[in-house]
């Protein structure tokens, strides 16, 4: 299906700000250090894409990332 | 050392900010903002003879090059100071670190700071945000940041270190001598070290025949990478680290929170009528009132947005100016309490990234809700005088408020 999102968080990156968790608590976890990881293999199910795109635009590391499949 | 004191420089005036910075300087305590704007219409990066040489990025974009470039600029100094005291082994890690020794450092205090942790003492600080405002509530006016602000940090680390809450006081005092202090007068840095440290010597001595579920336990017990025990020094040193990094800066952060709203009554009543933008508007106070400014040494010659930067500086690394940058939040100048993208940098950018931003930001939530519960309708007292903190850390230090019917 066209449109579908899938994110990824890079380890590299990441430095666990955890905004991302705070806005789209359904599409990240955090490990026991604090730092993100995208739930299963990041495939963003309907209706969540604006959070998606929120916690893109928030992190303060720009590591996120998010593709349209 | 003792006769540096005599030796310490003067502040004169500023009256050529572009060449002649001092973010000690009146005018800067008072109202740093216009001057940010000012520099960053110059240059990116400005310097200053004073402190020994200094430089100051007031782009965002510069902020974060610097913050990333651990190679070019070092940890092993934080404060920007008349001078430059011997760098101390196990100062404060993980903050006083560089690769690699940071990481494990920081590894070690990560888990107690989660979010998750952090949910778990969320229910003391409510309290801990009811007991305070229960001593003032029924005046109908307060320093809010002398009877509120200030204790809601100091009491919320002390009860995860597991030391008495009322000992807060003795913390603060340290605090202010290390943190605004000690810029123009070393001795007080070397005092309130030695203060804190033997403080928590006694502690952890305590906890080797006593041990207690509580934080200072747990660093006790941690292990390095090599599987050993930690020194006493190294758990004394993130002590020191908690104590100075986790008191001014949310003191700081709830105050500069509460004056806003204090001075902006739409702000007030929206974030009352619709409390589910209390996230949104904590990151806006983050954005633009950031308490904290760092420091780097520079350790060899780069440039950083094109301009020239030389050893034997410090750098200013100001996130507060970084989150005032036009070229990356549009309405930089205005509190958006709704803004939707706001990548701030208020906890730093990089591996140095606040260890305790979770708690940070679960006190100011907390601290303005509570404060909006019981004292909705509030505004600052045309009588008294709000002074702000100098230095590295910039909040209301006098926030006199008024409420209530009798005004």
């Amino acid at each position: 299906m066209s449109g579908k999102l899938k994110i990824r968080v890079d380890q590299d990156k990441c430095q666990g700000h955890a905004r991302c968790k705070s806005l789209a608590p359904e599409l990240f976890e955090l490990d026991e250090f604090g730092n993100a990881h995208e739930v299963g293999d990041g495939s963003v199910p309907a209706g969540l894409e604006d959070k998606a795109w929120l916690a893109q635009t928030n992190c303060p590391e720009i590591a996120i990332e998010v593709q349209e499949e | 050392m003792s006769d540096s004191v005599s030796m310490m420089p003067e502040h004169p005036p500023v009256t050529d900010w572009v060449n002649d910075f001092d973010h000690t300087d009146p005018r800067w305590t008072e109202n740093p903002f216009p001057i940010w704007d000012e520099l960053r219409n110059e240059c990116p990066v400005v310097h200053t003879k004073r402190f020994l040489g200094c430089y100051l990025p007031t782009t965002y974009q510069a902020v974060k090059e610097i913050a990333y470039d651990t190679e070019h600029f070092s940890s092993r100094r934080v404060i920007v100071r008349d001078v430059r005291p011997e760098v101390q082994r196990n100062a404060a890690p993980p903050i006083t670190s560089d690769p690699p020794e940071h990481k494990p450092a920081k590894q070690l205090l990560l888990p107690p700071f989660t979010p998750d942790a952090m949910t778990k003492l969320e229910p003391r600080v409510r309290a801990i945000c009811n007991e305070l405002i229960d001593e003032f509530i029924e005046d109908g006016q307060c320093d809010a940041a002398a009877r509120y602000t200030k204790h809601v940090p100091v009491r919320a680390i002390a009860h995860m270190l597991g030391i008495p809450e009322k000992d807060g006081d003795l913390f603060v005092k340290w605090i202010h001598m290390i943190l605004e202090l000690s810029i123009k007068n070393e001795s007080m840095l070397v005092q309130a070290v030695q203060e804190m440290s033997a403080y928590f010597a006694g502690h952890i001595e305590h906890r080797k025949t006593h041990p207690t579920d509580d934080l200072i336990s747990t660093l006790m017990k941690a292990k390095d990478k090599d599987g050993n025990p930690l020194e006493d020094s190294q758990v004394l040193g993130s002590l020191r680290l908690l104590l100075i990094a986790g008191i001014d800066t949310t003191w700081s952060a709830i105050g500069s929170s509460l004056w806003h709203l204090a001075n902006t009554p739409a702000d007030r009543d929206r974030l009352i009528a619709e409390p589910e933008l209390m996230p949104s508007a904590i990151e806006e106070f983050l954005r633009a009132y950031s308490p904290v400014t760092m420091a780097r040494e520079v350790m060899k010659e780069t440039t950083i947005s094109g301009c020239p930067v030389k050893p034997g500086n410090m750098v200013l690394l100001s996130f507060p100016a970084a989150n005032r940058d036009p070229a990356m939040f549009p309405d930089a100048d205005k509190v958006v309490i709704d803004r939707k993208e706001n990548r701030h940098a208020a906890f730093g950018l990089g591996i140095h990234r606040c260890v305790g931003s979770n708690l940070a930001r679960m006190e100011m939530t907390v601290a303005i809700e509570e404060w909006l519960k019981r004292i909705p309708d509030f505004r600052l007292d045309p009588a008294g005088k709000v002074t702000w903190s100098e230095g590295t850390v910039r909040g209301p230090r006098q926030l006199p408020v008024l409420f209530g019917k009798k005004n």
